[in-house]
């Protein structure tokens, strides 16, 4: 007496389970690979007095050793075990959903401001009482949800054009010759016709759409439409845009296709790194990005780099500054233990207060923190950006967090990027704005 | 050695069993379960009933999804076996050199797809710069045929390793008696050849199709559904709903495309090894 499973069954069973793979693929279990990770768990917990853990899932794979030495200093000093988890780059939302989980979920994660919140706002921890919120300069660096503070901003970034210096002048012209939308195109065309003589491929990097790049645009850039809007309407968020500014956006975006190393169809697939390669090549004078990118564009020498705001061609843009805000907010994990919670209160108190911490996060991170106790940077990209503050001019806000979806931006991006290639026309950028701003806030909040 | 399987058989097969159990059938129940709830973690869910299940087919790209999804399905799944198929037919002529022709057209397939989606997302788009056509990101239409490229290059070796070996095993008396009965080369093909490989056209057919059907590392390399979601595929429109919007309850509806989309696959591939099972013949 012998069974034999048939082939025919065999085969049925074969897809079925074929399918199923592809329905636990999709359902999202890549969490192992997602993320770098690299803890440094407390070797030396024997030691540990205090009951409390922390877990940092931390977002920016640049900082990641920075983190980890800080946690280990924090370790040594007061026995408390600290782990700093970094996701990959692009991985955040996905590794975060995995880790939380688990027994032991971070008791720290990040948003990325109000959209991103709205994911996350039922396992915020309230920092309204906590230490680390009497330390915030500015009530504007924390998100709340009705009263209670959920999450609180602990870096300051700023982003406008990066310009290398000695080219700008080797075509004739300072910064302070660029002080308006206008001067801006007659400095870039002029350096455009004369890129042979000038030894550059073009006045502006190339706008690569490639994954890698096109946020620099399609959320960067097109948070200057959104900023003047909202303040010319007196507003904060929206859930409908009227594109007020729209013009503009599309005199800068001409702007840089036009006056840029490259043909415009090829835009679709140029990424950061060959912008990065023009500008610090020195093929092209203009590039925009921020305080972020500092480690990219050093080798060109701190004196060389300049930077520019991003102008538009608004009224009264003479007084405009770089664009400042942040992107990243810690959250305190609700769901974890008091003590944890406790512990991690203070692993964060430690971080903005304490001599190890403000420096760590100054020199090594290069981070301007909005706590009062901070240090200044050391990243010259920065000192650029408080000179402008100095000077009196206005910082443009980062409105792009109050942009409804990730499929907003990718909807802007394609058209922006047909648009550039000629496949596409500019009234297909005001629809994926105005109209798919619309229909994703409504998908988002309906 | 038959009574030493019959009675210990669920010692070699336990392992697998557990496998596949913790592999498989415990995370589809828990993907159908949450396809009733709105969550952002799995272990706090809110019942919506069939709320997220309508919300599926009130979304355009969901569908558009389903029918670019099912016109790829087709072509790569014919071209992939007809070239296959053909590929096989030649390299078990005995010429010269068989054995490497066999491994180079098996290469690719050993290289992983999204990997390859890169690769061939700069030869293609090389190729559509130098004759000024849009590139592949802006064209729905390139980034289509560029699939379906790119699918082929990968999978006819592979189909054609499993062709060659049914060409393989037909019997050479079979042949023989047939061509001393007058037959001729077409006729021994269409009447011995291929009935006598049927079984491997069903599995060829049966992963062609579920593959394409499945198919995601290769479009998000390729085209990452660009240009506005026009050379998007199921699997990648399920993973842009799970990840790509934000609000609590676009991670529910994600999960009741996973489940619709996975009866689809099932009742697909059903069909088609019904069909082509009937055509088999017992040697």
């Amino acid at each position: 007496m012998k069974k034999m499973i048939t082939r025919r069954n065999f085969l049925k069973a074969a897809g079925v389970s074929a399918a199923a793979l592809g329905l636990a693929a999709c359902g999202g279990s890549s969490s192992s690979t997602a993320s770098s990770a690299a803890s440094s768990t407390a070797a030396s917990s024997t030691a540990a007095k205090a009951d409390g853990k922390v877990y940092y899932l931390n977002f920016k794979p640049e900082q990641d050793q920075d983190w980890q030495d800080l946690a280990a200093e924090y370790t040594k000093e007061t026995g408390v075990p600290v782990t700093v988890v970094t996701a990959a780059s692009g991985q955040y939302e996905t590794t975060l959903m995995s880790e939380m989980e688990k027994s032991e979920a971070p008791t720290l994660f990040q948003v990325n401001g109000p959209v991103g919140l709205a994911n996350w706002k039922d396992y915020c921890y309230d920092l309204s009482g906590s230490q680390l919120y009497g330390e915030l300069t500015s009530d504007s660096f924390a998100l709340k949800d009705g009263d209670a503070v959920t999450s609180i901003a602990y870096v300051i970034e700023t982003y406008g054009i990066i310009y290398n210096k000695e080219l700008l002048t080797a075509a004739g012209y300072k910064q302070e010759d660029i002080k308006g939308f206008a001067d801006l195109k007659k400095v870039a065309d002029d350096i455009q016709a004369r890129k042979a003589e000038l030894g550059v491929d073009g006045a502006f990097t190339s706008a690569g759409m490639d994954g890698s790049s096109d946020w620099r645009f399609k959320t960067h850039l097109a948070n200057l439409p959104i900023y003047y809007e909202y303040k010319a309407d007196g507003i904060s968020s929206t859930d409908a845009i009227k594109g007020t500014y729209l013009d503009n956006y599309k005199q800068i975006w001409d702007l840089y296709i036009t006056d840029s190393t490259c043909d415009p169809k090829l835009l679709a697939s140029k990424t950061g790194n060959d912008a990065v390669a023009e500008f610090v090549g020195k093929k092209a004078v203009f590039y925009q990005n921020g305080t972020w990118a500092y480690n990219d564009v050093k080798d060109l020498g701190d004196d060389n780099l300049g930077m520019l705001p991003i102008y538009i061609g608004v009224d009264g843009e003479e007084n405009q500054g770089l664009c400042t805000g942040s992107e990243n907010f810690w959250c305190v994990n609700n769901t974890s233990s008091e003590a944890d919670i406790q512990a991690t209160l203070d692993f964060l108190y430690w971080c903005v207060t304490s001599e190890t911490g403000t420096s760590a996060m100054a020199d090594k991170m290069g981070f301007v923190i909005p706590f009062k106790k901070a240090k200044d940077s050391t990243n010259p990209l920065i000192t650029i950006a408080n000179q402008y503050v100095a000077d009196g001019k206005t910082s443009v806000d980062w409105c792009f967090s109050t942009m409804p979806s990730e499929e907003w931006k990718n909807g802007v991006g394609s058209a922006l990027t047909a648009y550039a290639a000629g496949t596409g026309k500019w009234d297909d950028v005001v629809t994926a704005f105005v109209d798919g701003w619309a229909k994703e806030y409504k998908l988002a909040n309906g | 050695m038959q009574k030493a399987i019959s009675k210990y058989w669920p010692i070699f097969v336990l392992p697998t069993l557990v496998a596949f159990i913790i592999g498989f059938i415990w995370p589809f129940i828990w993907g159908v379960y949450l396809s009733f709830q709105r969550f952002t973690t799995v272990s706090k869910t809110t019942f919506v009933g069939i709320q997220n299940y309508i919300s599926v087919f009130q979304d355009s790209t969901f569908l558009h999804a389903f029918g670019f999804t099912a016109v790829f399905t087709v072509v790569s799944t014919v071209l992939i076996n007809v070239c296959a198929f053909a590929i096989a037919l030649v390299l078990t002529r005995g010429i010269k050199g068989t054995n490497i022709f066999r491994t180079v057209f098996f290469m690719p397939n050993l290289i992983g797809g999204i990997l390859l989606g890169y690769i061939w997302q700069i030869l293609l788009n090389g190729v559509l710069a130098n004759l000024q056509r849009p590139l592949l990101a802006l064209d729905a239409k390139a980034g289509f045929v560029g699939l379906v490229i790119l699918m082929c290059w990968q999978q006819i070796g592979y189909m054609m390793i499993i062709y060659v070996a049914g060409l393989q095993s037909v019997p050479g008396d079979l042949i023989e008696a047939a061509k001393i009965d007058g037959a001729n080369d077409r006729e021994i093909l269409f009447k011995i050849k291929i009935p006598m490989v049927m079984p491997s056209v069903t599995i060829c057919t049966f992963l062609t199709l579920t593959n394409s059907f499945k198919l995601f590392d290769q479009n998000v390399a390729l085209t990452a559904g660009e240009p506005a979601n026009a050379s998007e595929m199921l699997a990648l429109n399920i993973y842009n709903t799970f990840y790509g919007r934000s609000g609590a309850q676009w991670k529910g509806i994600g999960q009741a495309k996973a489940v619709v989309f996975f009866l689809i696959v099932v009742v697909i591939s059903l069909i088609q090894l019904h069909f082509t099972r009937s055509k088999e013949v017992q040697q």
